[in-house]
């Protein structure tokens, strides 16, 4: 399925998916030369343990500071290990206001939760249905909206800001998730309509003639055939947006206060409240933001470099 | 093919009029006067979506970058006046913007090169690696890549921290000496671009490694071994062979990196707010945003300034797209 949204890489009669573990990558091992300068074996395997640590230990320094007590993280010999275990940052973390008047990670948790649910629910909604016209329908101006599609991906968010700031405020949705939940959408949609789009394209038409042949209608013909070899594109394009509406930090930094915080301002607040900073509980709060991103990424890494190259634009 | 799937009985299909393996741009003719409608209702929630937010904000901001719009016409009511070309002039010749777009533009340019020619070296080396180290690898490179950015930063900036900072803590060992004990790297502008750069960086890589070595993988076994039993010696097979089989991905990966560099905004944020003086580390993102609500037609400025910049960028990519789509 992750040849059809990945033109530019996935070509070859075995994709080489850089799914985890899965790739095979025969030709350049089997184009050693013997002899020749070339590192040794053990030589790599140093190399790939350097570049192993160097990416995990921020990760694992996260997690060791969320689990060492407060009062060993302020420490001018910092310990590699949670030797003193504990639980109360991530207590804290949950439990305390990011700033005085300022959301609790529970009512932040709860108002990332709700817009990114809907937004990739509408924006599956919005996304499939276009895919569907643009893979499948030859109709005047399908050129010129696909164009479209890549050209508002490059549009950036962040030069409009204060434009949709205004724009918003006339709705007063100034906020209010719903505001956000718009912008997040519209920011999502363009890439979701690209990669579903390779999607649809994969799954041969034949096979829905074919159903029709057997006496399906045109829609069970779809909806039998089609539809459910879409849906792992479905659930990972729907990842995709989740992921991009949870780490969105911009426009929720504008957009929102006090009780409306989604989590990234509620961190931002959090780590630097005026008081001296509960680092313990800053990183307990970093740990939890994280987690979900990393198990869905785990899902859809392989389809992120492919959809991503051929033609997002969304980092 | 796509075009049969919508009225297979429809119109009798000759050869002629519909090469094989080209949408049937062809057939639309006669489709469209059949059923010119049922795309459109397809399209119909995306393009109003993307009207209302994307389409309508850009005329606006350039609209407004003309007028001297300020944040007490939309308290009073009043209109602004037209300005020509003022706020551009502005912009860049009576503010700091220059500085920070060049420090934008350099920043760009590093951290780019930086992830390219890493996220190469770091693919050339998983295909060099058995699979179990290969895993290894992709695992670590995973989990530097799904961080949160926001999380990512919140952590190397408590890694650099002044006071209790594990870089000091491992430079006063290293050194044998306290000279690092408060030691503050995010006061100084260059050192604090150091973080940023570190922090970018280490997030960026492993995107530009998965997807070279995807890339790496569509190399053919035969030509390497032709090569190579012609003589080719390791960098001769790179640069001849490889690299006209990469080209493609190296572009891809090339511009999106250049938008995305441009376009930093939570990295240089939050580690402002971990102890960067925010007028000497701005970028693009970042000072925008600090200009506040108030000015609108000023900050419009700079937003259509940006748009350009980025489309100009953009538009290699999107040519790129659609040259390897068939539409």
């Amino acid at each position: 399925m992750s040849t059809q949204i990945t033109p530019a890489v996935q070509r070859a009669e075995e994709p080489a998916r850089t799914d985890l573990g899965v790739v095979g990558t025969r030709a350049l091992r089997g184009a050693r030369r013997p002899g020749g300068k070339r590192l040794s074996r053990a030589g790599y395997a140093a190399i790939a343990i350097v570049v192993f640590v160097c990416s995990v230990f921020p990760v694992y320094w996260m997690v060791n500071m969320s689990f060492t007590p407060p009062n060993k993280i302020i420490s001018r010999d910092p310990s590699l290990l949670p030797l003193e275990f504990t639980w109360k940052n991530y207590v804290t973390a949950w439990t305390r206001e990011a700033a005085p008047g300022q959301t609790d990670f529970p009512h932040a948790l709860a108002s990332s939760l709700g817009v990114a649910i809907a937004v990739v629910i509408v924006c599956a909604l919005f996304a499939f249905l276009a895919s569907i016209a643009i893979a499948r329908f030859a109709f005047r101006g399908r050129v010129v909206f696909i164009v479209s599609v890549l050209v508002v991906q490059m549009v950036p968010g962040e030069a409009m800001m204060f434009t949709i700031y205004n724009m918003v405020d006339d709705w007063r949705l100034m906020n209010t998730l719903v505001g956000l939940f718009i912008v997040h959408l519209a920011s999502v949609v363009p890439f979701t309509i690209w990669t579903l789009r390779g999607f649809v394209k994969g799954v041969p038409a034949d096979l829905e003639e074919a159903a029709q042949i057997d006496g399906c209608t045109k829609s069970q013909a779809f909806w039998r055939v089609t539809f459910p070899l879409l849906a792992p594109g479905l659930v990972s394009t729907g990842i995709f947006a989740f992921i991009q509406s949870w780490n969105e930090f911009l426009m929720a930094l504008l957009f929102l206060k006090g009780y409306n915080l989604t989590l990234p301002p509620w961190l931002n607040s959090f780590q630097s409240a005026t008081e001296a900073t509960n680092w313990g509980a800053v990183m307990a709060g970093s740990t939890l933001i994280a987690l979900p991103v990393v198990i869905f990424f785990l899902f859809v890494q392989g389809r992120m470099t492919g959809g991503l190259v051929s033609g997002a634009v969304k980092g | 093919m796509s075009a049969t799937l919508t009225e297979p009985d429809a119109a009798p299909r000759t050869p002629s009029a519909r090469p094989p393996g080209i949408p049937g741009t062809t057939s639309a003719g006669r489709r469209r006067k059949r059923q010119p409608i049922t795309p459109w209702l397809l399209l119909a929630p995306s393009i109003v979506l993307l009207g209302v937010m994307v389409v309508y904000p850009s005329v606006v901001m350039v609209i407004n970058s003309f007028t001297n719009l300020e944040i007490k016409n939309k308290m009073l009511g009043t209109p602004a006046d037209f300005v020509g070309f003022d706020n551009y002039i502005e912009v860049f010749t009576k503010s700091d913007f220059p500085a920070v777009l060049a420090r934008s533009l350099g920043l760009m340019v590093v951290l780019t090169a930086l992830i390219i020619v890493g996220g190469m070296l770091i693919a050339l080396l998983m295909t060099k690696l058995a699979k179990g180290w290969r895993l290894l690898v992709s695992i670590g490179l995973l989990l530097a890549w799904a961080m949160p950015p926001l999380s990512a930063t919140v952590v190397w900036g408590w890694i650099f921290d002044t006071q209790y900072g594990l870089v000091n803590w491992f430079l006063n060992t290293l050194t044998g000496t306290n000279d690092f004990n408060s030691h503050s790297w995010l006061i100084d502008p260059w050192s604090f671009m150091l973080v940023l750069t570190i922090i970018i960086v280490w997030q960026g890589i492993p995107f530009a490694a998965f997807t070279f070595y995807a890339g790496l993988g569509q190399v053919p076994d035969e030509v390497l071994e032709a090569s190579q039993l012609d003589g080719a010696n390791a960098r001769q097979r790179f640069r001849l062979i490889v690299m006209p089989y990469l080209r493609n991905v190296v572009t891809a990966v090339l511009v999106l990196e250049t938008i995305w560099n441009l376009r930093i905004f939570t990295q240089v944020y939050a580690l402002q707010q971990q102890g960067g003086i925010a007028s000497e580390t701005n970028v693009l993102g970042t000072y925008l945003f600090r200009q506040g609500l108030g000015e609108f037609g000023v900050t419009a400025a700079i937003g259509v300034f940006m748009v350009i910049l980025l489309m100009g960028i953009s538009y290699f990519n999107v040519r790129n797209t659609l040259k390897e789509e068939e539409l």
